[in-house]
This record gives C-alpha cells, sequence and structure tokens, in this order.
C-alpha cells in the first residue's frame, strides 16, 4: 500500500491538518514506508479471533447520577484563546 | 547528597542531618548548574518546591511523615499540575496552564514529595529518543551527543545525572524502560489500570501507563506504592487492592521460573547487548533462578500492531486540540474549518502529524477491517502468547530491552520506520496490559544497557522482588557517569 501525495492531502483534510506545501512529499514517502511495515499484519491468521479493544476484562463502571464537580468555568474560560460573556469565540459559522 | 537512595534520604531528614528545604536547594542548584548542557527540565518549580519543603519539614518534626516525606522529585510535563504549565512536549500546549492536578500528582504530593519541576520530553509522548519535543532534545548524560532514548527522556536523564532522585514517567510502548535500558536506571511500567491516568495527557489510552524511573528496585518500589490505587475518576483504573510493593523486596527468588521467549533472542540485539543480557541471566541462575525457553510466536507482529493502534487511539484522542477552548490557536482563520487546521498545522510537529495521519487512515472507511481490525485481533493473538507462558508455570519473562545502546542525535530521525523499531522488545507488555520494567545490566563500551522482566498481570511485587535481589548481586546500576558523580 502507497500513499500518493493527493491522498495525505485527503488524510491531512480528514484530521483537519493544515500541511506546508512542501511537507506533503515527505509525509508520502514516510507514511508509505510506515503502511509498508504495518501490511505485515495482513498475513497473519485471525480467523476467529475476536477483537481486543483493550487489555482489561472489564465493563464500564457507573456511578450514581449525582453531581460531583463544582462550576469552574472562570477557571476553564481563562486558559481559552479568546471567550466573551462566558462563551468561546470562534470565526463566523453562520453567514 | 545528589548519590543517596530515596531510604538514606529519608533517614538523613529524620535524623535531622538535613532538612528538606536543604535537600531541595541542593538539587535546585544542581539543576542550575547542570540543566543547561542537558536539558532535562522545561519549568523548574522552585518557588513551589521550597514552599511543599518547609510542609515537609514541619511534618517531619511534627512527626506526621511517611517514607517519602521531604523527598524531591521530577514529574514527567504530561502530568497536569494545577497553575504550572503543562505542555507536554508540544507546542500546541507551550501556553497551557493546568486548571487541575493529576491523580498521580496529588498522591505524591498528599505523600509530601517535594516537586522540582516538568521533566522534558517527546511531544506528546510520541518518540524513542526525546528529539520530537518542541523545548528542543535532550542530552544522555553518559555521553551528551548521544540521545537519552524516550519518550521519557527528560525523566531519565534528570535522575542520571542526579537533578532529581526519582522521577514519574509514562510507558505506552516502551517510554519507560528503553530510556531507563540507554540511561542504566531501572524504570518500571505497572499493569495497565494500576496507577491513574487521570490529569495524564492521553497519547493511546489502551496502552498508555503511568510509573517510575529511579536508580535501583527500591526506590522504583517505594515510589510506585505511593502512586498506585484505584481512582475514581479514571473509568479504566482498577478496583483492586494495591499490594505491598516494598517489604517483600528482601525475599529469596530460588525457585521462580523465568522463561526466555526465543523471539527475543534471535537477530537483531547487537552483540554487546547480547552479552550483557547474557551476564545477567547467569547471574540470577546463581541466585538459584530458573530459566526455560518458552515462545511468544506472535511477537514479531508487535510493532506493526502498535503502529495501526496507537495512531488510531492517538488521532481521536488528539482531535480536541481545536483551538477553541485551550492551546494553540492560529491567528486570523477566516472560518472554523480554517481556524482548527491552521491551529493545528501549526501547534503540531511533524512526528505527531504523522501519527495522526495514519491513525485517520487506518480508521477511515474502507481500511478500518483491514488495518484496525486486523491489529485488534492480532493484539488478542499477542495477548494469548502472554497467557499461555504463565499458566504454563512461567512465573517472569526475561529478555532485553532495547536492541542497543543508546543512539547518536538525527541517527533516525528522518526515518521513522527505524526509529520504531526501536521499541520492538518493549510493545509487546502494552498491547497485553501486562507490568514490564528495565534494569541495568552493564556497559557495552562505556555505554549502560539494560534487561527487561515482564510478568503477569500485578505481579510487580514479584518483578521488583527479582530486580532488587539482582541489584543486591550486582553493581551496575550504583555506576554514575563521570561527570555527574560527585
Amino acid at each position: 500500500m502507497s500513499l500518493s501525495p493527493e491522498q495525505v492531502r485527503q488524510v491531512a483534510h480528514l484530521a483537519r491538518l493544515q500541511l506546508n506545501p512542501e511537507q506533503v512529499e515527505p509525509y508520502a514517502r514516510q507514511l508509505t514506508d510506515i503502511l509498508g511495515m504495518v501490511d505485515r499484519l495482513s498475513a497473519a491468521d485471525t480467523a476467529g479471533v475476536s477483537p481486543m479493544a483493550h487489555p482489561l476484562d472489564m465493563v464500564q463502571r457507573l456511578r450514581p447520577d449525582v453531581i460531583s464537580e463544582a462550576d469552574r468555568r472562570d477557571d476553564y474560560q481563562a486558559i481559552a484563546p479568546e471567550t466573551q460573556d462566558g462563551l468561546y469565540l470562534v470565526p463566523k459559522v453562520i453567514e | 547528597m545528589h548519590k543517596l537512595s530515596i531510604a538514606e534520604l529519608a533517614a538523613g531528614l529524620r535524623e535531622k542531618r538535613f532538612s528538606s528545604r536543604e535537600l531541595t536547594q541542593a538539587y535546585l542548584k544542581r539543576i542550575d548548574s547542570f540543566d543547561g548542557a542537558i536539558n532535562s527540565y522545561v519549568t523548574v518549580t522552585a518557588e513551589r518546591a521550597l514552599k511543599q519543603a518547609d510542609a515537609a519539614d514541619a511534618r517531619i518534626a511534627a512527626g506526621d511523615a511517611g517514607l517519602l516525606t521531604g523527598i524531591p522529585l521530577g514529574q514527567k510535563d504530561i502530568f497536569c499540575t494545577t497553575g504550572v504549565r503543562t505542555a507536554c512536549g508540544s507546542q500546541m500546549l507551550d501556553k497551557f496552564i493546568a486548571p487541575y492536578d493529576a491523580t498521580i500528582v496529588e498522591k505524591l504530593d498528599a505523600a509530601g514529595m517535594v516537586m522540582l519541576g516538568k521533566l522534558n520530553m517527546d511531544e506528546f509522548a510520541m518518540g524513542s529518543s526525546n528529539e520530537t519535543s518542541f523545548y528542543g532534545p535532550v542530552s544522555n548524560p553518559w555521553d551528551k551527543t548521544r540521545v537519552p532514548g524516550g519518550s521519557s527522556g527528560g525523566s531519565v536523564a534528570a535522575v542520571a545525572a542526579g537533578l532529581c532522585p526519582v522521577a514519574t514517567a509514562t510507558d505506552t510502548g516502551g517510554s519507560i524502560r528503553q530510556p531507563a535500558a540507554l540511561t542504566n536506571l531501572t524504570g518500571i511500567k505497572p499493569t495497565y489500570g494500576r496507577v491513574s491516568r487521570y490529569g495524564m495527557i492521553a497519547f493511546a489510552s489502551s496502552l498508555d501507563q503511568a510509573g517510575v524511573v529511579a536508580r535501583s528496585a527500591e526506590d522504583a518500589a517505594q515510589v510506585l506504592q505511593a502512586m498506585s490505587g484505584f481512582d475514581a475518576k479514571d473509568s479504566t483504573s482498577v478496583e483492586r487492592p494495591v499490594d505491598d510493593l516494598v517489604s517483600g523486596l528482601g525475599q529469596s527468588i530460588k525457585g521462580l521460573t523465568i522463561g526466555l521467549p526465543k523471539e527475543y533472542f534471535a537477530d537483531g540485539m547487537a552483540p554487546g547487548v547480547r552479552a550483557r543480557v547474557e551476564e545477567a541471566i547467569a547471574t540470577l541462575t546463581r541466585l538459584g533462578v530458573n530459566f526455560r525457553e518458552i515462545s511468544l510466536p506472535n511477537s514479531p507482529l508487535s510493532v506493526p500492531t502498535y503502529y495501526v493502534v496507537a495512531p488510531a487511539e492517538a488521532s481521536s484522542n488528539l482531535a480536541r486540540f481545536d483551538g477553541v477552548r485551550y492551546g494553540h490557536r492560529a491567528e486570523g482563520a477566516k472560518s472554523l474549518e480554517e481556524l482548527y487546521k491552521r491551529s493545528r498545522g501549526e501547534g503540531f510537529g511533524a512526528e505527531v502529524q504523522r501519527r495522526i495521519m495514519i491513525g485517520t487512515y487506518v480508521l477511515s472507511h474502507g481500511y478500518y477491517d483491514a488495518y484496525y481490525l486486523q491489529a485488534q485481533k492480532v493484539r488478542r493473538l499477542i495477548y494469548d502468547d502472554f497467557k499461555r507462558a504463565f499458566a504454563d508455570g512461567i512465573d517472569l519473562i526475561l529478555g532485553p530491552t532495547a536492541t542497543d545502546v543508546a543512539f547518536k542525535f538525527g541517527q533516525n530521525s528522518d526515518d521513522p520506520v527505524a526509529m520504531y523499531l526501536n521499541d520492538i522488545y518493549t510493545i509487546a507488555a502494552n498491547l497485553a496490559g501486562i507490568p514490564a520494567m528495565s534494569l541495568p545490566c552493564g556497559f557495552v563500551d562505556g555505554l549502560p544497557t539494560g534487561f527487561q522482566l515482564m510478568g503477569n498481570f500485578f505481579s510487580e511485587a514479584r518483578m521488583l522482588n527479582v530486580a532488587h535481589q539482582y541489584q543486591q548481586a550486582t553493581d551496575f546500576h550504583t555506576q554514575w557517569p563521570t561527570e555527574y558523580a560527585s
């Protein structure tokens, strides 16, 4: 499996990454190398093997539905790049 | 003072030979003198440290102190620390002042430990050489032209140069063990779920685990003991009492059976490293350990499995960095999409971008089954290999930690696959979730090397016992790089 520069641009778009044009070629080469190494997996016989998402056999723990956190909006907004009136600011979304 | 063990430091504090303030000042002075050339600390928190030291001295005077009270440590900069920048080696978080403490920070603070500062690391813990840090590479105190390993490069370099007695670290694919091996330290990654991940910036959530790097198994056991335990704030934390890791260190290890996976001793290890690992096996044999060859037939698939699973989880975890709520924000973006793309394009370095793209690719429509699902199935096969070995009467598994001694800066930086193969012996333990550690076993041309122990789930106490007994019979771990010895 090899990745073309065009595919790299597409994946970068999906990942919301702006790449410099000069990065695209080296990334295509390096990602192709990595996928080449990863391709060894396709030879493994995994018929009947259940996928393992997690090392521990555990179920999601539940907790009582009670408030456990204090309101710390000001603390959390203090580290945001841009806020106003308790809201996070982003560029205009709706024209 | 900087060569004393934790137990010796604790005794010194108890017997009033020095105060925690004096001890802390001595370490701050060493950081000031030596770290310019090593770059192990990204933030030194002198004021916070002296305040903690004074509080520790008060506790000691009041007779309300534990073993760790007043002992300094360094925290890997992946753990959130209230009011202190937590940058995770990334420009993305260069201005991020954490609004809360990681659970392990809380626990070690509560034990009375004194945080000297935050330690350098590969960006988002992605790397095996500490060359991907936004804050620059860390030098190996044993040879400053060489890497300290990664991603916990700052943690090991600081401990190896005596700039803190012990440090926290994290291990997603070998990030505690490989750097420990390259700097003559003892590093342990406990069982997945043993130490809380709350407040530890996520890389690959099903693999990430916090641990310790120290100058001996005894020091490591004492700090790991204080870090371990159930935490309701981490949904994968294990609800199970913590074993006593310290009091059993002196037990005899006679009659234990350690497995030697033949796949780990095939080609790939440098001859010098092989010789040192074989000497370690001979030493343990003299201590009464029985060795048996075993097979972990799927272990050659560990690296490819990891480089699907870890980037997939990373691409998902790192989606949170959007330039909106915290972290780097690009200037002057005209649309929301442009804001996301440019903030992430500017904020993440090349290795992080590569892994995000690999992860995005293997999770994308049409490739998910071939890559991600297949990798999860192979992960099960790797896990089953270990399960079989432990069910077959194997108490622990021994192998090399790294293929070679520390390499030179730049040697692997343009070839990601060559860099990834550094973790060939360490990744399987993360995929299976089992505990593993590395400890020093001698030198090759003056550079340290280590061997690895892996154990069944929650066998940290047994592993540390074997490591401690080995360290009673050897003195490799007591060697210092000349420049930092006195």
